[in-house]
């Protein structure tokens, strides 16, 4: 018997992760673990973790990660990679790390076109603390603190972030991705490693948005949470390439 | 109905399963189906049924969050 699908060299086998079943992270990890292992980058990796759902990827992820304060993954990325300009850097942050306490850290470090990668993971509301409204959560979306659904005149709309910070120069690749089942997934992993590649080359700045379900918040099953991203999440935040600046790709 | 050899295996952690049935949805044969029993975190894991009908595209693979599923060639 041949084994047809390898382990990811980059992520810690035999550990259970916290998630809840049917999580995007998991399926962001092993993503970001096999790219790193395509690329051969695996052994200079340093990963800079948020505060939310994804604070304990270090657990999982077989190369150096860093733990950030809330919101401020960028602004640590930016210090590793000035110093040591040789390692390859990235941060991993939710929507509530990177577009609620975090925008700052942002805009400015997308504005100054450090040469990072930014994978931020978009589920509408703040998971770990138990599915409060999010910046990016969608209008007329029930949470534990909008039961009735967000109202946009007290609550106001939802943040499209990637979209703000893709208008920069600095911004060389951004693109927004969805886990909705296995051809996002293949999307997904595309879009990640065409991140990856742009600080390897050295050209900048680049983010990734993927738009990731919560089961457990949203209060779905697993399956249905999937479906949801497709049918409700993309309506509101459309998948595709944002901006890319790369050099023949204009 | 004569029955097919198999060509590919599918095994998977039962105790790492967390039983999101992602797989089983998504499995364009229908090859994997929810357990009866539970495993020791109390999930309903996901185990292969039919595997005379395994084409080995791996898409079981793909969308299983915990990476617990590998599949073999004969």
């Amino acid at each position: 018997m041949k084994l047809k699908n390898a382990w990811p060299k980059y992520y810690k086998k035999g550990v259970v992760t916290h998630y809840c079943p049917g999580c995007g992270h998991g399926i962001v990890h092993r993503i970001v673990a096999e790219v790193l292992e395509e690329l051969d980058l695996g052994k200079r990796a340093i990963g800079v973790n948020p505060a939310g759902c994804a604070v304990l990827a270090y657990l999982y992820f077989d190369f150096d990660v860093i733990e950030s304060a809330h919101g401020r993954g960028t602004a640590i990325a930016t210090g590793i990679k000035r110093s040591r300009p040789d390692l390859f850097v990235f941060t991993y942050q939710g929507d509530g790390d990177l577009s609620a306490i975090g925008t700052a850290e942002t805009i400015h470090s997308a504005n100054r076109g450090e040469n990072i990668c930014v994978i931020f993971i978009n589920n509408a509301v703040y998971g770990m603390t138990g599915g409060q409204l999010a910046p990016t959560t969608l209008i007329d979306m029930k949470t534990t603190t909008t039961p009735l659904g967000r109202d946009p005149k007290y609550d106001g709309y939802p943040l499209h972030i990637t979209d703000v910070v893709a208008q920069f120069p600095g911004v060389v690749y951004a693109e927004r991705v969805a886990v909705d089942g296995p051809a996002g997934i293949r999307k997904t992993k595309k879009a990640i490693t065409n991140a990856f590649k742009t600080q390897v080359e050295g050209l900048g700045y680049s983010i990734i948005e993927v738009l990731s379900p919560c089961p457990t918040n949203w209060k779905l099953s697993p399956v249905d949470s999937f479906k949801w991203v497709t049918e409700v999440m993309m309506k509101e935040f459309p998948t595709g390439v944002l901006t890319d600046k790369r050099p023949g790709k204009e | 109905m004569t029955k097919t050899a198999v060509k590919h295996r599918v095994i998977i952690d039962t105790e790492m399963c967390k039983g999101c049935t992602l797989c089983i949805a998504y499995c364009p044969k229908k090859v994997l189906k929810e357990s009866e029993h539970l495993n020791k975190a109390g999930y309903h894991y996901a185990e292969p049924e039919n595997l005379d009908q395994c084409t080995g595209c791996l898409i079981c693979t793909l969308v299983c969050p915990e990476v617990v599923i590998e599949v073999y060639d004969e």
